[in-house]
């Protein structure tokens, strides 16, 4: 508990710094302006959801491989943070374009193929709201955020197939790609501080996941103690057996 | 500082949403642990 509230003032401490490099240390960008600066939360919220979204494919991968509740409890973890840190991207991302380009949205290959991703990830998010069986839950949600998972290439590289309104890639976009030093240093403080806020949220929600899960064993337990004491009372093993609810192995 | 407003609402976005999941997830925690504590005790009681 220590260690995840240093780790809490750490992450706020690294916010703010991040904030006050990108709002006041890093240089004006030539035609853009301070309207540029909004690049240094948007690219970072990107990022954290490329690792969440990393998380999600490997624990649900993990998942249909060992059967483990963990990596489920892991898998929607990381759909949610990501969720999360994508919904800031969609949000910070118009608020940069209207005043760049005139417009909130445009239906391009990047701004689609992300639209698209989220909703993919909200749909998983209510997948597992309309299943009640946990293994079932858990088995659909490993395979469909599978199927999720295999937009987030697209969405990389969407700007670097097709020609885009979207910038094409300032970093390891080719030649004629790269930032300014100073705008590099403040970038990646950026992107570490909010990959840091990610991997705090995902700790949470990870820990929220296994204590729902201890709930249900516990759950489980007193319904099969109620069926015992309700069946012949409660004397013989293979009339209890017979009464006892199932509990699905992924609760198990 | 042209277009300001912008600036500013995207950095309280940031700020806001995280914030809101994170109190979102400790109050869905502090439930759950509750909740734990009642089955835990029902499960004493027998």
């Amino acid at each position: 508990m220590r260690t995840r509230s240093i780790f809490t003032i750490f992450v706020t401490l690294l916010m703010f710094a991040a904030g006050y490099a990108a709002l006041f240390i890093a240089p004006d960008e030539k035609t853009m302006h301070a309207i540029q600066r909004i690049f240094y939360f948007h690219l970072p919220s990107w990022i954290a959801m490329f690792g969440a979204f990393c998380v999600v494919f490997y624990a649900n991968v993990a998942y249909l491989i060992t059967r483990k509740p963990k990596w489920d409890a892991l898998g929607v973890s990381g759909v949610e943070v990501g969720v999360v840190c994508c919904t800031v991207g969609l949000i910070t991302g118009p608020l940069w374009a209207h005043p760049v380009w005139g417009i909130w949205w445009t239906w391009d290959a990047r701004l689609t193929s992300t639209f698209v991703l989220w909703l993919l990830f909200i749909a998983y998010l209510l997948l597992r709201g309309l299943l009640e069986d946990p293994e079932k839950k858990a088995s659909l949600s490993a395979i469909f955020g599978i199927f999720a998972s295999l937009d987030i290439p697209l969405v990389y590289l969407a700007n670097r197939l097709w020609r885009t309104q979207h910038p094409q890639p300032v970093i390891l976009g080719g030649q004629g790609s790269g930032l300014d030093p100073t705008m590099g240093r403040v970038l990646l403080l950026c992107v570490i501080a909010i990959f840091c806020v990610m991997i705090l949220m995902l700790i949470d929600r990870y820990r929220l996941e296994l204590l729902r899960n201890e709930c249900a064993e516990l759950r489980f337990e007193i319904e099969s103690h109620n069926a015992d004491t309700q069946s012949f009372g409660g004397a013989g093993s293979s009339a209890s057996t017979a009464n006892e609810p199932a509990l699905p192995k992924a609760v198990r | 500082m042209k277009n300001f407003e912008f600036l500013f609402t995207a950095w309280m976005v940031v700020w806001v949403v995280f914030f809101v999941y994170e109190v979102s997830v400790a109050r869905r925690i502090s439930q759950v642990r509750q909740e734990l504590e009642q089955l835990k005790q029902q499960l004493r009681q027998g």
